[in-house]
């Protein structure tokens, strides 16, 4: 069972996608969202399966749970290989509970080719648990692939104003550096050949060249930029507020809930964890890098006028923390940049939910058209005042305990980069507060805003559920945060023989 | 010192101690999730019973805890593992000593007067579930920031009651200028944050640990440039939170929210919570002269620039909010002199005078039409004689008139200290207390002497009668539980906390306390003469000069021109992100060659036999 477990965590919703897709052709648009609906159900189901079946057995060596190899193209030693450890786990479960919301409360309007939009939503979805679980190079490539090409559909056809620009520069910047990281994976694998005589693409296999490789460094490069493009990291962040912007509803809660986290995943497993020494010399300026995003783009974030543009700003600066936390060479910082990865995703993808709604209502995402909100919709400004707080650090929610972990990992590398990024817990309340104060406070600014109503009971629930996950990994992160650690590839013959 | 749960009391103590948090909290819960749908009788008999039961649970604890074979130790409680990752290790957990004890007490018994008070007050507000909600979450955040017996512990409810004063001060969101008010009040304390948050990595790097107790014994031995630097920034935190100078321009702007607020957390609770933190740290605090300095040049300094603002204010709350931030100030002082009885002893006394005059401040308030200008009262002796009464015990109290108030005696113990630490600071001190009683009755005098300008209507009910009568009694016999030897020798307050921060110092001559109790007197009968009735309505004095004292000094002026405006104006200019704008410059410049480019293939082949000669021209020229 456990055998084929991970192979289905990425068929189910590619198969459900194509199903959805083949509903949505000749049946009403609720069909294809019901079919999507379902599949994810499925997802979970069979994720919970999988969680439970891999804490009765125990990690194995190395902290690895499970594993699955197949052949693939055997000429070129590629296979179609997965493996799950407790870092993949956390993430597949984050993916999960973003991308479950995220199709029942947005994705659920939309009528034109509702088929075709459920389709590659799902596609995407099965990219990105393809991402968290591939260990072979070529394989995690391909997924990388597969989890970004529907995207540009998607935004393409169901976008906002402006989205032609906006997937040009997201397809520019994701694709070019998406480029980078195919080089150095064939030039790991070509160096790889030279030393062993074997051509393979096997994590594992090769993170013994990784290690020893006079040209790592240049590889390690390559990996770096284009996940450093995806977290993103300053100066690469462009592409991402217009993106976010003029995506649709739906595709925004998904890219900043989980796919900015393949960028922070992609950085511990395949930089940090494959180019042990080769990272550590670039860390200081990966987090100096992560401290100028931290302060830059939470100050971009006040400026803003569009609440999406806010958010999608506000996000690049949480980001930074991840960056900090990665690169601080330290256990707590790696543990700290998990939670804040699992954290940020709740509380943005929920912020983003509220902003879907707004828009939804208002017609509009400019602010300074907003303002007296709280007494037309109360629950759910308590809501938005909710995710307000823990996105500004508030202690006992989940992204303080990632904050204060980051911080104090990166406290044992240098002083001067802790009181930054420190300063930007200050910025953080500026933005998070600036945007309550436009949205909900103050008197109503214009009159048609008055046929708001209630927000649906899905919205409430949904964004009552993310409150209360932020809410125990605040006060109870013990969990997560003994799960989450990422298994090292050094532990070579073992994991090979259990994949056989 | 934890010992094993095995004594009945001592067991009684530690389920109890859970439960003095866990009744706001709950009550919080309710009113959240019922969502206002409670009606407001149902609201305020919830909000009466869980704070009163908060308030009887402490106070049965604290007696079972003094009664106990452990009353001089600690008393701890684990109640979960929070963080633990590789050797660092947090946990949530509560302490209760002599020290936390005192403060639980003053937290949940006038916390629960003031919420009575608060009951009738917000009465007929439509959202008054949504202002229990946030005050009783704040009473909950306020607990666990005086009895968790770990720093981060301390954090989450330093942090929650930063929220709540943010919440409380927006409380009538109609209004931009409350919700902008609100949002500085929790920017400034948040600088104040992070300056803890970064003393606390410090002290976790250090020390290895950020349990109270472990920190007390071990940090002493830490390095003294670490230990002097992480309680500059504690300090830092602390000041923000107490809203000292330089980071008080906060606390006047807090003054929007109701005034229940202003007694709760801008005055008896909140603001007091960084006295409370310096204290409990008092055993490193007292290894860093440096820091000691700091903390009683701060504290001098805000006594007087507060008071100097107060005694020019209009607004009966702003006159109080500086002279909160004043009082606070010789708490400070105190703990730079080392003197932490006397700022306890301050804090709890002014917890009461204090709540007591924000009380019949909004008694004031709600009887004249929600006016607050002092020039437009008058004459209010004679409509609301027990206001009067309570405001006038209160004013005393402040003023700290000789003998017959708490304020007196518990200044008196930090002019004695501020002494020992040097006559300036004793001289400063001395006349931050004369210019406190000439402001606050100032105030006495405009408001309740004099023609009326105002008319009073309705009468103050027994819900806040009460909790003003017996603040009342407070602020004047509160005092005489700690005396001077030379008046009475009474030292409860000192012996109570004598296990937690040593004895008392030795006593001063008298001839500092008999000036110490002359000044206030003389204080009351200036401020007779200037604003006593004189036929003609007062007018508050106008000239630049007072202006500028009544804007905080210009303080708000400078940070405005020197923080907030640059900062906004250049992210404004900066909105579209000049990163993107390279980008979009790159992207222009490859299309506009793109183009250019494109041109030369006009399909004319005069053209390309043109760009070949030229081209074999360069080409011979490169060669020759």
């Amino acid at each position: 069972m456990m055998m084929f477990a991970l192979p289905a965590l990425v068929l189910i919703p590619f198969i459900g996608g194509l199903a959805a897709w083949l509903v949505g052709l000749r049946g009403a648009s609720r069909a294809a969202w019901v079919s999507s609906l379902i599949t994810l159900v499925l997802m979970v189901v069979l994720l919970a399966q999988i969680t439970i079946s891999s804490f009765a057995a125990g990690a194995g060596a190395g902290g690895w749970f499970a594993h699955f190899s197949m052949a693939w193209v055997p000429m070129l030693g590629i296979n179609v290989r997965f493996d799950l450890d407790g870092l993949s786990l956390v993430m597949l479960w984050l993916n999960a509970v973003i991308a479950l919301p995220c199709v029942l409360l947005s994705a659920r309007n939309v009528a034109d080719r509702a088929g075709l939009f459920h389709c590659l939503l799902l596609a995407t979805v099965a990219g990105i648990n393809g991402v968290f679980m591939a260990t072979d190079l070529f394989l995690f490539f391909f997924f990388w692939e597969l989890m970004l090409l529907p995207l540009f559909g998607l935004i393409l056809i169901w976008g906002d104003a402006g989205r032609q620009r906006a997937v040009l520069k997201f397809f520019l910047f994701t694709q070019g550096s998406g480029l980078l990281m195919l080089l150095a994976i064939l030039g790991l694998v070509i160096v790889n050949q030279q030393r062993t005589g074997v051509i393979t693409f096997d994590y594992f296999a090769l993170s013994q060249t990784a290690l020893i490789a006079p040209i790592a460094p240049v590889l390690m490069l390559g990996f770096f930029i284009a996940f450093a493009v995806k977290l993103p990291m300053v100066p690469f962040h462009a592409w991402l507020p217009d993106t976010y912007a003029a995506s649709p509803a739906a595709v925004s809660i998904l890219l900043a809930g989980v796919l900015a986290k393949t960028g922070g995943y992609g950085l511990i497993r395949f930089v940090v964890m494959l180019f042990p020494q080769a990272s550590a010399h670039i860390a200081p300026l990966a987090m100096t890098l992560g401290v100028v995003g931290i302060l830059y783009c939470a100050w971009l974030a006040v400026a803003q006028d569009d609440i999406k543009r806010l958010i999608a700003y506000s996000s690049i600066s949480h980001l930074g923390f991840i960056l900090l936390g990665v690169f601080s060479g330290t256990r707590i910082g790696m543990e700290g940049a998990i939670a804040q990865m699992v954290a940020h995703g709740l509380s943005t993808g929920a912020l983003f939910v509220i902003a879907g709604l707004l828009e939804e209502r208002l017609g509009t995402r400019d602010m300074s058209k907003m303002g007296g909100l709280w007494p037309a919709m109360p629950q759910f400004s308590a809501l938005a005042m909710f995710f307000a707080a823990a996105s500004l650090g508030l202690p006992g929610l989940g992204n303080f305990v990632g904050e204060f972990l980051v911080l104090m990992g990166t406290w044992q590398v240098s002083h001067v980069m802790t009181f930054f990024a420190a300063a930007g817990l200050v910025l953080s309340s500026v933005y998070s507060l600036t945007m309550m104060l436009r949205v909900f406070y103050g008197p109503k600014k214009t009159e048609s805003l008055a046929p708001l109503g209630a927000p649906s009971v899905p919205h409430i629930a949904v964004l009552g559920v993310a409150a209360l996950l932020l809410l125990a990994l605040g006060v109870y992160p013990q969990p997560v945060l003994n799960l989450s650690v990422p298994a090292s590839p050094h532990v070579v013959s073992i994991a090979q023989e259990q994949a056989q | 010192m934890p010992i094993p749960a095995t004594v009945w009391g001592v067991s009684l103590v530690a389920s109890l101690l859970p439960l003095v948090i866990f009744c706001p909290l709950a009550v919080s819960i309710i009113l959240m999730l019922t969502g206002g749908k409670l009606p407001a009788r149902a609201t305020t008999l919830l909000v009466g019973a869980g704070m009163g039961l908060c308030a009887l649970f402490a106070v049965v604890s604290a007696y079972s805890f003094l009664s106990g074979p452990n009353s001089l130790g600690s008393l701890h409680v684990v109640l979960w593992n929070w963080m633990n990752v590789g050797s660092f290790n947090a946990q949530i957990a509560l302490t209760l000593d002599r020290l936390s004890l005192v403060m639980m007490l003053v937290v949940s018994c006038v916390g629960f007067l003031i919420l009575v008070y608060a009951c009738a007050y917000m009465y007929d507000d439509e959202d008054i579930a949504r202002f229990f909600t946030y005050m009783t979450l704040f009473v909950a955040s306020m607990l666990l920031l005086v009895l968790a017996s770990d720093l981060l512990g301390v954090f989450i409810g330093w942090e929650g009651v930063g929220l709540c004063s943010y919440l409380l001060i927006g409380f009538w969101y109609g209004e931009q200028a409350n919700a902008i008010a609100a949002r500085k009040a929790f920017v400034v304390t948040r600088v104040g944050d992070a300056l803890f948050l970064l003393g606390m990595l410090l002290m976790a790097t250090a020390v290895g640990s950020l349990d109270i107790p472990t920190l007390l014994a071990v940090g002493p031995h830490a390095a003294p440039r670490t230990l002097t630097l992480g309680m500059f920034l504690l300090l830092g935190g602390a000041m923000a939170k107490s809203a000292q100078v330089p980071l008080q321009t906060w606390l006047p702007d807090a003054m929007a929210g109701p005034t229940p607020v202003s007694a709760l957390i801008h005055a008896a609770t909140m603001v007091t919570a960084g006295v409370y933190l310096l204290a409990r740290l008092h055993g490193l605090f007292v290894m860093t002269p440096l820091a000691m300095l700091a903390c009683a040049i701060v504290g001098f300094v805000t006594i007087l620039l507060a008071a100097g603002s107060a005694l020019v204010q209009t607004d009966i709350k702003r006159i109080l909010a500086y002279s909160t931030m004043s009082q606070l100030g010789y708490m400070y002082l105190a703990l730079g002199c080392g003197a932490w009885h006397a700022a306890m002893f301050h804090l709890v006394t002014h917890a009461f005078f204090k709540a007591l005059l924000f009380m019949a401040a909004g008694s004031i308030i709600l009887r004249v039409h929600h006016e607050q200008d002092i020039f437009k009262m008058g004459g209010l002796r004679k409509d609301m004689p027990w206001v009067f009464a309570a405001f006038l015990a209160g004013s005393a109290a402040l003023a700290g008139l000789p003998l017959i108030t708490a304020g007196y005696f518990s200044k008196e113990l930090i002019l004695g200290s501020a002494y020992d630490l040097s006559p300036i600071f004793w001289a400063g001190a001395l006349f931050g207390a004369f210019l406190t009683s000439i402001y606050i009755f100032r105030c006495v005098f405009i408001v309740f002497w004099g023609t009326h300008r105002t008319h009073a209507h309705g009468k103050s009910g027994l819900a806040m009668a009460l909790p003003m009568a017996i603040l009342s009694v407070l602020a004047i016999g509160g005092g005489w539980m700690e005396m001077p030897d030379a008046i009475a020798n009474v030292h409860i307050f000192s012996n109570l906390l004598a296990p937690v921060l040593g004895a008392l110092p030795e006593e001063h001559n008298t001839s500092l306390l008999i000036l110490g109790s002359l000044v206030p007197i003389a204080g009351v009968t200036i401020a007779w003469t200037l604003w006593r009735p004189k036929g003609e309505a007062p007018v508050a004095a106008e000239s630049p000069a007072i202006a500028t004292l009544r804007a905080d000094w210009g303080f708000d002026t400078l940070y405005d021109w020197v923080f907030v405006r640059p900062f906004m104006v250049l992210g404004r200019l900066n909105r579209r992100d000049f990163i993107d704008r390279f980008y979009d410059l790159v992207a222009a410049l490859t299309q506009g060659s793109g183009h250019a480019v494109a041109k030369l293939q006009s399909g004319q082949v005069r053209r390309y036999a043109g760009w070949i000669a030229a081209g074999t021209v360069a080409a011979l020229c490169l060669a020759v």
